[in-house]
């Protein structure tokens, strides 16, 4: 097999509040032999909100961040759920609408760019599922995760709309997801059955209704507690944040104490593959997790 | 080869509202065909198990509204919805539910009242100055009904209403069926009544703000409405047409456009502080929470610098030229 090359696009919590998500992507990468090249040049991409402010500009800022990846020939790699969305979104949109391509290509033709639709855009996740294999993941397993029941939280914007993502994330079933599950397993680890896994952490809301953000978050967290879970593992940074930094006014509001680290997925996995302490960022989760290592 | 027949369990939630204290679920064992439908099997239940048990149906041709039910928590309207499918989904226990148990009257049957409340409330119906004694037809351009973009679908059967996990929490909230509502007859060319809707959708608490985008309404919606594309379009037009006042929920739209000017990411910390303003006190105890993890350092000025994106100019240019919408 030829090496795997990607084109990375971090988004904007792993270059500020949780950088032991970018710490311990580009570790698992390199455990894996996996090469990811990083997109410096690309933007934020409006994380839904700025998509309800201005639309057409969140094409074009998504659209050129794609531009990049098809500059490099390499498809594109995100490691947030709603970069995904909305970067998937975009190319869904632009490709299925050339009026609506060439409205934007005319904007991104004044910094001389072109969008041109060649990159595919997915999320590591599946990446490493699809193109890597679970088999290969198991085999480079160093420190078995058998000791953990771990709760999957799929997060919304990997498995809605389900026809959005079909094509890049295995058809997975937004009602019966099992990749997580299936990725858990090939650590090692127990993966927790629980109702929430594929419900939403209600981030998006959180300023302006921090009542439904907590009931949301509270209630998977309740959830994954109740069916034994010792620790809570997800794709987006988002969900993470929320689900992490969270757990005292979720609880108070529900009334039920809560405590239960949650782990960026490329955390969990590199902890199985036996990555450094420095790498896998563990101290900078709000909700104690240096005691996993 | 599989069977063109297989033997299943349906759990049905069964609740009497006049008698029962508490709902409980029935086993009922049946070999379902490939061919049959979620109502086929609910009439079955009726037919040969139980006479008692009730749900609604009507047309049984997808357009009444009236059949929807959850099956393993996916909303499906049953007349529409082939059984086996749900069966290769799910496995070999269906659990019929009712769409809201909390709102239960008997087995699958709910009183939709909060639904047709806050559909009534956004105005669902041209306002117009109708000629009484028209001499031509009143005929839409294809361009005005292409971007109703299938609004006009909705047949109000509740689906993404009760999928909706917003509604569940926020008893205040419209919900997607209303916004989808709302959105058919503001983007109706004849209609006069736009700015009152949108002023009723811009609501904090109740309006399209306090949408979580789950894309659940999206991924239950038996019509391909998605509702979502609407309250997306509704928060576009609250822009476009000066109904969007300052508050935390349009600062926190608008606030990225702000950040990416300058620094190409978002400002994570700037964002919270431009979007709530005073309010910002309400975070302390999390940004105490992430300092002392050391995910923020807003009194350490060489940490706190912001990362910035390679050819930040290109992101300004197009912004410029680009943005079509301001607060």
């Amino acid at each position: 097999m030829s090496q795997l090359k990607y084109a990375l696009y971090t988004g904007c919590t792993a270059r500020e509040s949780t950088p032991e998500l970018l710490s311990s992507t580009m570790a698992v990468a390199n455990k894996l032999g996996i090469e990811l090249v990083l997109l410096d040049e690309a933007s934020c991409c409006g994380a839904s909100h700025l998509q309800d402010f201005d639309d057409f500009l969140a094409l074009v800022l998504n659209a050129r961040n794609i531009c990049y990846a098809e500059k490099l020939g390499l498809d594109m790699v995100t490691i947030c759920n709603t970069c995904q969305l909305n970067s998937a979104m975009t190319k869904e949109r632009l490709d299925s609408d050339p009026e609506l391509k060439a409205k934007v290509n005319e904007k991104l033709a004044e910094v001389g760019l072109e969008y041109k639709g060649t990159s595919r855009v997915r999320h590591f996740q599946y990446v490493l599922i699809e193109d890597y294999g679970l088999d290969k993941i198991k085999e480079n397993v160093q420190v078995p995760l058998s000791h953990f029941n771990i709760a999957p939280f799929y997060g919304c914007h990997n498995i809605r709309p389900s026809e959005l993502h079909h094509e890049v994330n295995g058809g997975e079933n937004p009602y019966v997801p099992t990749s997580l599950d299936n990725l858990i397993e090939a650590l090692e680890g127990n993966s927790v059955d629980y109702e929430s896994k594929n419900k939403c952490c209600g981030f998006h809301v959180d300023l302006q209704a921090p009542k439904t953000s907590n009931a949301l978050s509270g209630t998977a967290l309740l959830d994954a507690i109740d069916n034994n879970a010792d620790l809570m593992v997800t794709p987006c940074p988002l969900c993470q944040l929320n689900m992490d930094l969270k757990q005292d006014s979720a609880g108070k509001q529900l009334g039920r104490d809560i405590e239960l680290p949650v782990l960026h997925l490329p955390q969990m996995i590199a902890l199985a593959l036996g990555c450094t302490a420095e790498e896998i960022g563990l101290k900078y989760n709000v909700t104690k997790a240096t005691d996993l290592m | 080869m599989s069977s063109n027949k297989k033997t299943i369990t349906i759990k049905a939630f069964r609740f009497n509202a006049e008698t029962d204290y508490l709902p409980y679920y029935k086993k009922y064992e049946m070999e379902v065909g490939k061919d049959e439908l979620i109502l086929d099997l609910l009439n079955r239940i009726k037919w040969e198990h139980d006479g008692s048990f009730s749900y609604r149906r009507s047309c049984r041709h997808g357009i009444c509204g009236a059949c929807g039910i959850k099956v393993n928590g996916k909303a499906v309207l049953s007349c529409k919805q082939n059984a086996m499918e749900l069966v290769e989904m799910f496995g070999d226990e269906l659990v019929f539910e009712p769409q809201s148990q909390k709102r239960a009257v008997k087995d699958m049957i709910i009183d939709k009242g909060d639904f047709w409340e806050k559909h009534a409330a956004v105005k669902p119906y041209l306002e117009a100055d109708v000629d009484p004694h028209p001499t031509t037809e009143n005929i839409m351009s294809k361009a005005q009904v292409a971007n109703l973009l299938d609004a006009d679908y909705c047949i109000q059967c509740g689906s993404c209403h009760y999928a909706c996990p917003v509604i569940e929490i926020n008893e205040d909230y419209l919900g997607p069926a209303a916004f989808a509502a709302a959105y058919r007859f503001t983007a109706d060319g004849r209609d006069n009544a736009g700015k009152e809707r949108l002023e009723i959708t811009a609501e904090l608490g109740s309006g399209v703000w306090d949408c979580v985008k789950c894309f659940e309404c999206a991924e239950a919606c038996p019509k391909d409405v998605n509702p979502i594309q609407k309250i997306t379009r509704l928060h576009n037009m609250q822009f476009e047409q000066g109904v969007a006042e300052r508050n935390v929920a349009t600062k926190h739209a608008e606030g990225f456009v702000r950040s990416i000017k300058k620094f190409g990411y978002l400002d994570e910390q700037d964002i919270v502080l431009y979007s709530e303003g005073l309010g910002v006190v309400k975070h302390l105890s999390e940004a105490l929470k992430m300092i002392k993890a050391g995910k923020v350092h807003p009194f350490d000025f060489a940490k706190k610098k912001m990362p910035k994106s390679k050819n930040l100019d290109e992101i300004k240019k197009l912004i410029e030229i680009s943005q079509k919408n301001e607060l």
